[in-house]
């Protein structure tokens, strides 16, 4: 057992070690002026991805249901932390608070929708649960596409389907409906995904070495035997999916405020399966895998652009290939006979 | 587990490397034309030849010859790589041409995709600008736009973008150019025409939810035809995804006795409409907007059912002016198919660049902002004839002036509708 | 009377997304996958049919045909290399591979198609029948879908009742181990399954594209979703809960369209869903699995 945890804390250790040193060599590399700018172009969204995946590999990996509406909370986050930037455009000129701010308010709304969801999909299970909350992020979408969100003198104005905020002359429209959220003031940086990351890793790695992370993974792994010595199925289940919606929230805040402009459809159904995708490459709650996933396959498709049109083609084969190759115990072998005699060293490992 | 993340650094590091030589191949391809080209004309236009450079699409520049980056980001994968690949070769076909010419602006072009996504069209942007990108195409599709041309405002690159029409992509950006009308524009046009020729007094509207363009059409539309005493019966939307039954849409339009239906959406949908209102047995008239150019191409589609259709459009695939038939010829024989509006633009686009730069004559040196700064004064002050307008002209504010033709298809071609 | 005609509207979708669906819940009835990439099937059986009709002039019936067999064969192949060398893996990196898969097809056929849209030649022709004078039309491709509809489900009923494959599949569906034990090719009875969801995919690419005549690489990665939803709804792993599901998605959807709002229609049919599965959590005709402690 206390090898069990130090083994973990030692594991918790290196991913914290590795993100802050991959922050370092790109800040210096930065620095020297060595990075291409469309690595620095990408640097935010990989942080935003990097978030999402952690979040998913919460509810996925650690709680063991799977969500195809992640994208969802995004959403939500994305929608609700812009509106509050604009809004507290002249009240803290500070940059970095503004953005600290609507992350967190961001990650409140999404926090708040997730709850609302959470209760009556954490009922269902397995494929079920997966078609219900990919039935809420396209409800979150429709919402978004049809909402229109202003503010004047006079304070908030809201309505859906179409324009009748009546803003008063000389505003406009936060949230145009199915033209988005357009004019952003592009605050997001790297640093502030970099603390981010941390901060959501600081927040799963609690949880899951906490007294109610334990609780999460015993419904996971066995949920009558669980609720059979008294664990609280609804309340551990939902605790696991808010936190996880609070941190998308705040990755949507941060993707959005990286661009001058979004809209609704970004965070559809193929983001949600994007997410899936790191979450799963990288390892069912293995967090340091997600990571390293996310930022992955986020430059890979721009990595591929010297195959232009076959660029998509080529990262649907590798998207194939690794998954047969990490899954095939044939073909994993055949692969890994060079290091035969590593991996007998290692046979106690086990699968995840 | 350890393998497999093992595995998974591999594949990072190999991603990783690939885009840095991605960027340091790019960087190395370019490096000798950046050398060089100083030597071939700088101070002055005429100086002594330099040594030639290397460039895929671009012959070695002559003594006075200055070759220029163009690169632009579009959707050439994805639900809307129509648009993209038509702008793409349009634009490629008047590169090609210049450069057989050997005139004094030679010009090497790279198209990156964006896949309709502002976030990819912000990575393609990057990638054009690690290239070595001078002027730029902005994007294709108009959000992509409306994310690149703050980029393009940032940087100081100038851009004029064949397609992306919506107000925001210009907005607050003095270098960020359009060659096409501007969505407002084309709204407010048409209600004016159905208005000033009597076509109808009442009006349905079926437009795409999701899209700026159809919205930002459609809201102008309807507050214009208010004005003018059009009375809008019916007002429905569809979205992606929910984009191929419109029996609900159509039944509306016809219960309310709708004369006419306007159309603010790309062909795509349009042609399933017009099949559906015919099966319905509904036969109002209808009216388009540029995005409706392309009907009449479709393979299979049958153009009976586009008979009486009227359309506000830049471009005539089928037009007599001789530019257009040799453009559209090029183009079939490259590409295999006939052009749209999207690629008769990127041409255009291509040209006046050309135009512009044959103008304000900047070194072969010259720093991106200099020639941003020469060619917002170029295109405020110069008159442009092309593929899709005659005389037109810009405004400091990056819009077009050019007159939208109305066009009415019968049996299977446009016919001038003035 | 315009009530009547949306029903029908309604039906005639939700008979496409029942054909779908039919292919969705088969496959995931025996091999526990939920096949992303069964969409994109629908849409290669549509550009096979396409062109088979378009540029060599082949009558309708062949042009289905050589759809069915060629989409058959597609759907073994993607089995055998895809997603038989990962039988034993946990059911996710299954799902991912099957995105993988999808994606590879509409970046294939964009590759192979251009991306231009095309216009299907409808298989039954333009016309339909006029009822009340007019005031009522339902076209031929209607009718046909539902028709076809109504017999797959027949025959698909019939075949897995009565048959020894039909047997072997609902013995593979219940328990694989067992079955195995019992003597039957658990391999051999997904290849079927695939092959039969594959061939259902073709026919299904063929109406949906006569009844909504137009073709591009995307075409079937929306319906692909809604027949999915539609499957569920219905209860995943029945045959008539999928026809149903699809039936009342369809219906649900033209309505929500006509009577609530054209601009919310989607959310209204995944709130429908969300309800449905609150209150039937496995789907209206899908089987309740007694957990067992």
């Amino acid at each position: 057992m206390k090898r069990l945890l130090s083994k973990n804390t030692r594991r918790q250790t290196q991913t914290y070690a590795a993100v802050a040193a991959a922050f370092l060599i790109i800040q210096l590399l930065g620095g020297m002026g060595a990075l291409s700018s469309s690595l620095k172009g990408m640097l935010v969204p990989i942080c935003a991805y990097v978030v999402m995946a952690i979040s998913l590999n919460l509810t996925v990996g650690i709680l063991g249901e799977l969500s195809l509406g992640h994208a969802g909370f995004m959403s939500v986050g994305a929608f609700t932390g812009v509106t509050c930037a604009v809004i507290l455009q002249d009240l803290v000129p500070f940059a970095p608070l503004r953005l600290a701010l609507s992350m967190a308010v961001g990650a409140l709304f999404a926090a708040a929708v997730g709850f609302l969801i959470g209760i009556p999909v954490l009922r269902l299970g397995g494929d079920y649960l997966a078609i219900v909350t990919l039935a809420f992020g396209e409800i979150i979408k429709s919402f978004f596409n049809n909402l229109f969100l202003g503010v004047d003198s006079r304070g908030l104005h809201m309505s859906l389907i179409s324009d009748n905020t009546h803003l008063e002359e000389g505003h406009s429209l936060i949230i145009g409906g199915p033209m988005g959220i357009g004019g952003i003031q592009k605050i997001s940086t790297f640093t502030a995904g970099f603390i981010l990351i941390l901060l959501a890793l600081f927040v799963v790695f609690n949880l899951v070495g906490s007294r109610s992370g334990r609780a999460i993974m015993a419904v996971r792994d066995n949920r009558i035997a669980a609720e059979s010595v008294g664990i609280n199925i609804t309340r551990y289940k939902l605790m696991a999916f808010v936190t996880s919606a609070a941190m998308a929230g705040a990755a949507g805040t941060l993707f959005a405020m990286n661009y001058s402009t979004f809209t609704a459809n970004k965070f559809d159904f193929n983001t949600s399966i994007l997410v899936l995708v790191f979450v799963v490459l990288g390892g069912l709650g293995n967090m340091f895998g997600s990571i390293v996933a996310a930022a992955a396959l986020t430059i890979l498709p721009e990595a591929l652009r010297q195959f232009s049109d076959y660029r998509m083609l080529v990262y649907a084969i590798v998207l194939i290939l690794v998954m047969l190759v990490t899954n095939n115990d044939t073909i994993k072998n055949f692969l890994a006979r060079p290091f035969a005699r590593l991996a007998r060293e290692k046979g106690g490992s086990v699968h995840e | 587990m350890k393998k497999k993340l093992v595995c998974l650094l591999t594949a990072f590091a190999l991603a990783a490397g690939m885009a840095a030589c991605g960027g340091n191949s790019d960087a190395g391809s370019s490096a000798p034309s950046e050398s060089s080209q100083p030597e071939s004309s700088a101070p002055e236009a005429d100086a002594p030849a330099g040594t030639p450079t290397e460039s895929e699409s671009a012959p070695a520049p002559a003594a006075g010859q200055v070759t220029f980056k163009l690169g632009g980001t579009g959707p050439l994968t994805g639900a809307a790589a129509i648009y993209g690949t038509a702008a793409a070769n349009g634009a490629q076909i008047a590169v090609d041409e210049i450069n057989a010419e050997n005139g004094s602006i030679l010009f090497e072009l790279k198209y990156e995709d964006d896949v309709h996504d502002p976030e990819k069209a912000v990575n393609a942007y990057n990638a054009l600008k690690d290239w070595g990108m001078q002027l730029s195409l902005g994007s294709v599709t108009s959000k992509p736009a409306e994310a690149t041309s703050t980029m393009n405002n940032e940087d100081r690159i100038f851009a004029l973008t064949p397609s992306a029409s919506s107000t925001a992509v210009t907005e607050g950006k003095d270098n960020f150019f359009q060659m096409c009308f501007m969505d407002p524009n084309q709204g407010s046009a048409s209600a004016q025409y159905i208005a000033d020729k009597k076509l109808a007094a009442k009006v349905a509207v079926i437009w795409k939810n999701d899209d700026v363009y159809s919205k930002g059409i459609h809201d102008t539309f309807t507050a214009k035809a208010g004005e003018l005493g059009l009375e809008v019966v019916s007002d429905t939307t569809f979205a992606d995804g929910n984009d191929t039954d419109f029996s609900v849409q159509i039944t509306d339009a016809k219960n309310n006795g709708a004369e006419l239906v306007f159309l603010p959406m790309y062909y795509q949908p349009a042609s399933l409409i017009f099949a559906q209102a015919s099966a319905m047995g509904y036969a109002p008239k209808f009216f388009g907007v540029d995005g409706m150019d392309g009907i009449l191409t479709m393979e299979g589609f049958d153009v009976s059912l586009a008979e009486g259709v009227m359309l506000l459009t830049p471009f005539n695939a089928d037009s007599d002016d001789e530019r257009t038939k040799n453009f559209v010829a090029k183009y079939q024989e490259k590409f295999g198919e006939i052009p749209n509006q999207f690629a008769a633009d990127a041409y255009d686009c291509v040209y006046a660049f050309k135009q512009a730069l044959e103008a304000a004559a900047p070194a072969a040196d010259v720093s991106n902002e200099d020639l941003c700064a020469a060619m917002i004064a170029q295109f405020t002050s110069m008159t442009f004839n092309g593929l899709t307008g005659e005389n037109v002209t810009w405004d400091a504010s990056g819009a077009v002036s050019k007159s939208p033709k109305g066009m009415i298809i019968q049996s299977g071609a446009y016919v001038g509708l003035d | 009377m315009t009530f009547l005609s949306f029903l029908i509207s309604g039906i005639s979708l939700g008979s496409i997304y029942a054909i779908i669906a039919l292919g969705y819940t088969m496959v995931y009835g025996i091999a526990k996958m939920l096949n992303f990439a069964h969409g994109d099937v629908i849409m290669v059986g549509a550009y096979i049919c396409f062109y088979a009709m378009s540029s060599f002039g082949l009558p309708p019936v062949v042009g289905i045909l050589l759809a069915v067999v060629a989409c058959t064969v597609l759907g073994m192949v993607i089995e055998r290399l895809a997603y038989k060398p990962l039988r034993m893996a946990p059911s996710l990196a299954v799902l991912i591979t099957a995105i993988g898969v999808s994606y590879f097809l509409q970046n294939s056929a964009q590759l192979l198609w251009s991306t231009n849209p095309k216009v299907f030649p409808s298989v039954v022709g333009n016309d339909g029948l006029k009822l009340f004078g007019g005031e009522l039309s339902i076209s031929y491709v209607t009718i046909t879908t539902i028709l076809t509809c109504l017999v797959i489900m027949v025959v698909l009923v019939s075949f897995t009742n009565h048959t020894r494959m039909g047997k072997a599949m609902r013995a593979c569906s219940e328990d694989k181990g067992a079955a195995e034990l019992m003597g039957i090719n658990v391999d051999t009875t997904i290849s079927v399954t695939f092959a039969i969801g594959s061939a259902l995919a073709a026919v299904a690419g063929v109406l949906l594209c006569s009844a909504y005549p137009m073709l591009v690489p995307t075409t079937g990665s929306m319906p692909g979703i809604k027949a999915f939803t539609a499957a569920v709804f219905g209860g995943i792993g029945s045959i008539p809960g999928a026809l149903l599901g699809g039936l009342l998605l369809g219906i649900i959807e033209i309505f929500a369209k006509a009577y609530i709002s054209t601009q919310m229609s989607d959310a209204v049919v995944f709130a429908v869903l969300i309800v449905v599965l609150l209150v039937k959590p496995t789907g209206l005709l899908g089987k309740t699995i007694r957990e067992k402690v």
